[in-house]
């Protein structure tokens, strides 16, 4: 067994209070590269999980991969070793972005990637899709959009393009040699998203994350609902409803530190204000936005009156909307749009 | 007593005086070539950079002349228009006064209202053509022209350099013999004008003065006349480049004293310290300074305004032309409406505010002082846009004049009458000093000549024109309100008083920065400039399309909302004008405009 992997079924012993035994609903692999994981990493694993942890029987258990890994024995392995959800690096179905991204796969690739999970009795797959890329017309997202509707999938993360400082990519783009992405036309390929989908039966439950009835990623929306979390091995983050904590990212200090038996993690522990904060942010991001009956220890009557008093110029202007009946506030499509800078303003300044 | 000097450098800017001054420094050994550096006076970060100086500076000097010790007290003036405010301080201290010309350039407008200024005040005037050692001296045509001017004989003007050193000792023998000793009696009640002052953060208020009469003793129960505060010196001594401390200090003497006063506002400059026990007179302090432009001085924060008063009259201290009351916007809650010698000076008391006090300021639209009579026949003082009556109390708007100097060659006669018409100048008098040096009189507008008049000079004349220029009443002008609107939201702190000539053009332009400056919002922003209910110029931002970006998973949640949270920081510096979002450059966007 590769010593990380090793290191990471330590930090599970040494963890395992980290979530007070409470039962466990969902499993993810990602981060990286763990479709390069062997089967029997995998397993071991997935074997150490169930030995620190109580893991609920219908517990969703995804692995994210890339479409180059994929092949039928890899698939009806791990669907036997009990990955019941797969995320796939989609990304797009088109040459010209995926070589734009630097993507080692082939669009047709990607097309049989999923074809062969469905066929290895995957039933929940979800892919990504990536719009805003220079170049990518209108008609070519919509093709992009009908090819993924097409195949069967149940859930799709979709992201516009964002360029982070300092990469090879904003490099090229500041000395001009690939042109600067346009979020005008972002804006409008993620307002015609959001009509196409639901055509198809994808619900937007999230900004960027559609599902057909029922395959909602229980796990993402666990981050979303701040239910408590473990994350394990360099860079994790993990949450347990006091506070946040992460692991150090560099490799051979993790190691180290682990086996010293040492979590080599920065804590953070979030105020009341950081807290609601941070439900402001990650509520409005959400169909349902902020139910305030689930939140009534967090947000008493006068921050929920502060709140939406702030909330009126929004709601004026159609961003967002006030269900008095449910008490719940949230973003209308439109607001979507503006989600980060429309939860900025009505952040508690602390 | 009969060998203390009391003297200052006084010429049109950038003539050399700090650089003479240093040559000054250097010979009597005042200041040790370690600390020797080039106008090593200007010793404001400011005035390093912009190298002009800003601020009058003492100090003083141990010189022996001919076998005796000599006390020679020097101060440096700055040159610029909008300081001469301190020159005339400096002025209220000495008995003496260095004219320096550069003999390249000749008189200038500064070098003739600075010299009036110390003729007004009995100085010896001691006439020096500096910068000889430069190709283009012309020294027989400046010759001709100072004595002309100030009706001296040839021979009494010294020939120098600040940069080389010629005739450096010939002006200190000429300080020592042609300056008279400061008169007084040491004898008498105590009687020293405060001629400035200073908020140090060690040493608290320090105040600099000159004795007329009387000797001020470490330790001396003093009083302030004006205020009849009383004090304790708790330090007195004379200016070196740093203090140096005194038992006493006598009259006809330059120096500063320490002590406890807490409140800014207790020390005036022009009062005067006398003694607790046995008082002097007051003795004539200054005249008030006339402001010539307004504007308002507000916090970044509203929060930081009790913090910003406290720090205006501190820099008030140290800046006696600078006038300050109290005023509300709707757009920048409270505040100052401030009153400068022009734009420079506003400049500078924004840049001073930033560096020494760490305040950062939010400055509106700059006026002049406008005259509004009321169709009852009141007058009305209008400093600020909002004090205009409506249009339909008002009977007639009167604007302050000008008598503008301006001297250049002849062959940039024709640029200038171009600049000066087209600001709504009425071309006085032309005269020729020489064959090759006019003198133009125009009499402008005040308003015409506070924003950008300087400057275009400059450039239409490649340099080659000296301006100065003096009030001379108020006449009657068709001046109009002209507010700018952000989504049909008023925002007074951009609120404009111009002539309506002017109005369309200023308006647009405005608009057009405006334009730049705001942040693309979520949702369409007009920009309209009007009079009264007529819109005369408009543009539009666009809505942002969207802000939304990237996902938001586990680690990403720390990080996003730290980022958020710097950007409703960030917010909390702009501005809500009716539903926009304005940031603090828009306020000054008027002063970018050309
Ligand atoms: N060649 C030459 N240059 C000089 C001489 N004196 C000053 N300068 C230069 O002229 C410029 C202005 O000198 P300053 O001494 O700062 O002039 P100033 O009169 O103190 O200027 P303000 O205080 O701003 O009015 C600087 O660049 C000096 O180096 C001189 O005698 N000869
Ligand atoms: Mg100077």
């Amino acid at each position: 067994m590769p010593q990380m992997v090793k290191a990471i079924a330590n930090e599970m012993h040494i963890q395992q209070a980290f979530l007070s035994n409470s039962t466990i609903h969902t499993i993810y692999f990602g981060g990286g590269t763990p479709s390069l994981l062997s089967l029997e990493q995998i397993s071991f694993l997935l074997n150490n999980i169930h030995q620190h942890f109580t893991i609920a029987s219908d517990a969703e258990i995804t692995l994210e991969v890339n479409p180059d890994d994929c092949t039928p024995e890899k698939l009806q392995a791990w669907r036997n070793a009990g990955i019941n959800r797969l995320s796939i690096g989609t990304q797009s179905f088109r040459e010209e972005d995926l070589k734009w991204m630097n993507r080692s796969h082939n669009a047709l690739s990607a097309i049989r990637a999923i074809e062969q999970a469905h066929q290895a009795s995957f039933q929940n797959i979800s892919i990504d899709l990536i719009y805003g890329i220079p170049g990518l017309t209108t008609e070519a997202w919509l093709q992009n959009v009908q090819q993924a509707t097409q195949l069967p999938i149940q859930h799709l993360s979709c992201y516009a393009l964002t360029v982070e400082p300092k990469t090879a990519l904003s490099n090229a783009i500041q000395k001009k040699l690939l042109p600067d992405i346009n979020t005008d036309e972002q804006a409008l390929q993620f307002e015609l998203l959001m009509q196409w989908l639901p055509d198809a039966g994808f619900q937007q439950y999230e900004v960027s994350n559609f599902a057909k009835p029922g395959f909602e990623s229980k796990h993402n929306s666990s981050y979303w609902k701040g239910i408590p979390y473990l994350g394990l091995g360099p860079s994790a983050h993990s949450y347990n409803g006091q506070w946040r904590q992460w692991n150090i990212a560099n490799n051979s200090l993790y190691l180290q530190s682990i086996e010293k038996g040492i979590i080599p993690a920065e804590i953070e522990e979030l105020t009341p204000s950081q807290k609601r904060n941070e439900q402001i942010m990650i509520a409005l991001r959400m169909k349902e936005g902020i139910y305030f009956n689930q939140l009534s220890n967090l947000f008493s009557s006068e921050h929920k009156a502060a709140l939406l008093s702030n909330a009126d110029k929004w709601i004026n202007r159609k961003l967002m909307e006030w269900l008095p009946e449910v008490q719940q506030l949230r973003l209308t499509t439109k607001g979507m749009l503006y989600a980060d800078g429309i939860a900025a303003d009505l952040f508690e300044t602390t | 007593m009969k060998n203390i000097r009391n003297f200052c450098i006084i010429a049109h800017i950038d003539h050399g005086k700090s650089t003479l001054a240093d040559r000054l420094l250097e010979e009597t050994q005042t200041i040790g070539s370690r600390e020797m550096m080039d106008q090593v006076l200007d010793d404001m970060d400011l005035e390093r950079e912009k190298g002009i100086t800003i601020k009058s500076h003492a100090i003083q000097i141990n010189y022996n002349h001919k076998g005796e010790d000599y006390i020679l007290n020097l101060i440096d003036t700055p040159g610029h228009v909008d300081f001469s405010y301190e020159v005339s301080r400096a002025l209220a201290a000495c008995e003496g006064a260095l004219l320096l010309v550069d003999a390249t350039q000749g008189i200038q407008a500064q070098t003739i209202s600075n010299l009036y200024l110390a003729i007004d005040n009995d100085l010896e005037i001691i006439p020096v053509i500096n910068k000889i050692d430069m190709d283009g001296a012309m020294i027989p045509e400046v010759t001709d022209q100072i004595v002309d001017l100030i009706g001296c004989k040839p021979e009494e003007i010294l020939l120098a350099s600040g940069k080389t050193g010629i005739g450096i000792q010939d002006i200190l023998n000429a300080i020592v013999e042609r300056i008279p000793p400061p008169a007084g009696d040491e004898n008498a009640p105590l009687q020293a004008l405060i001629f400035d002052s200073v908020f140090n953060s060690f040493r608290g208020i320090i105040v600099y003065f000159r004795i007329m009469n009387g000797t001020l003793r470490k330790g001396d129960k003093i009083q302030f006349v004006s205020t009849g505060q009383n004090y304790i010196a708790d330090e007195v001594g004379i200016l070196k480049l740093n203090m140096v401390p005194k038992d006493s200090l006598s009259a006809g003497n330059v120096g500063y004293i320490i002590t406890g006063i807490k409140n800014a506002k207790e020390v005036k400059v022009g009062d005067t310290i006398t003694l607790a026990a046995n008082p002097g007179e007051m003795i004539q302090g200054f005249e008030e300074v006339k402001p010539m432009v307004f504007a308002g001085i507000y916090p970044v924060n509203t929060d930081d305004f009790e913090e910003l008063r406290e720090c205006m009259e501190k820099l008030q201290l140290n800046d006696a032309s600078l006038t300050f009351e109290l005023e509300t916007s709707k757009a920048l809650g409270f505040g100052f409406r401030c009153g400068f010698l022009g734009l420079l000076h506003m400049e500078i008391i924004q840049e001073r505010l930033e560096r020494e006090f760490n305040q950062t300021v939010i400055t509106t639209v700059p006026n002049v002082s406008f005259h509004a009579y009321s169709t009852k026949g009141d007058k009305i003082v209008v400093n600020n846009p909002y004090e205009m009556p409506d249009p339909t109390r008002l009977d007639r708007i009167e604007e302050p004049f000008i008598k503008a100097q301006i001297i250049t060659l002849p062959e940039y006669i024709g640029n200038i009458m171009t600049l000066c018409l087209g600001k709504r100048g009425i071309l006085i008098n032309q005269s020729y000093l020489t064959p090759t040096r006019v003198e133009l009189i125009f009499e402008m507008p005040l308003t015409e000549i506070v924003f950008d008049f300087y400057d275009k000079l400059k450039s239409s004349t490649r340099g080659y024109a000296s301006f100065d220029y003096s009030p001379i009443g108020y006449r009657e002008a068709d001046i109009v309100k002209m507010d700018i609107l952000l989504n049909g939201d008023k925002v007074d702190a951009l609120s404009a008083l111009i002539h309506r000539s002017r109005a369309q053009d200023f308006g647009r332009k405005l608009c057009e920065k405006l334009k730049e400056l705001l942040p693309r919002q979520q949702f369409q922003i007009a920009i309209q400039a009007a009079i009264g209910a007529k819109v005369i110029a408009r543009e539009t931002i666009s809505a942002m399309r969207k802000d939304v970006t990237a996902k938001c998973y586990g680690g990403d949640i720390s990080r996003k909302r730290k980022l958020l949270e710097k950007q409703k920081e960030g917010k909390k510096r702009m501005r809500q004008i009716g539903n926009v979002e304005v940031p603090q450059e828009a306020f000054l966007a008027v002063l970018k405009i050309d």
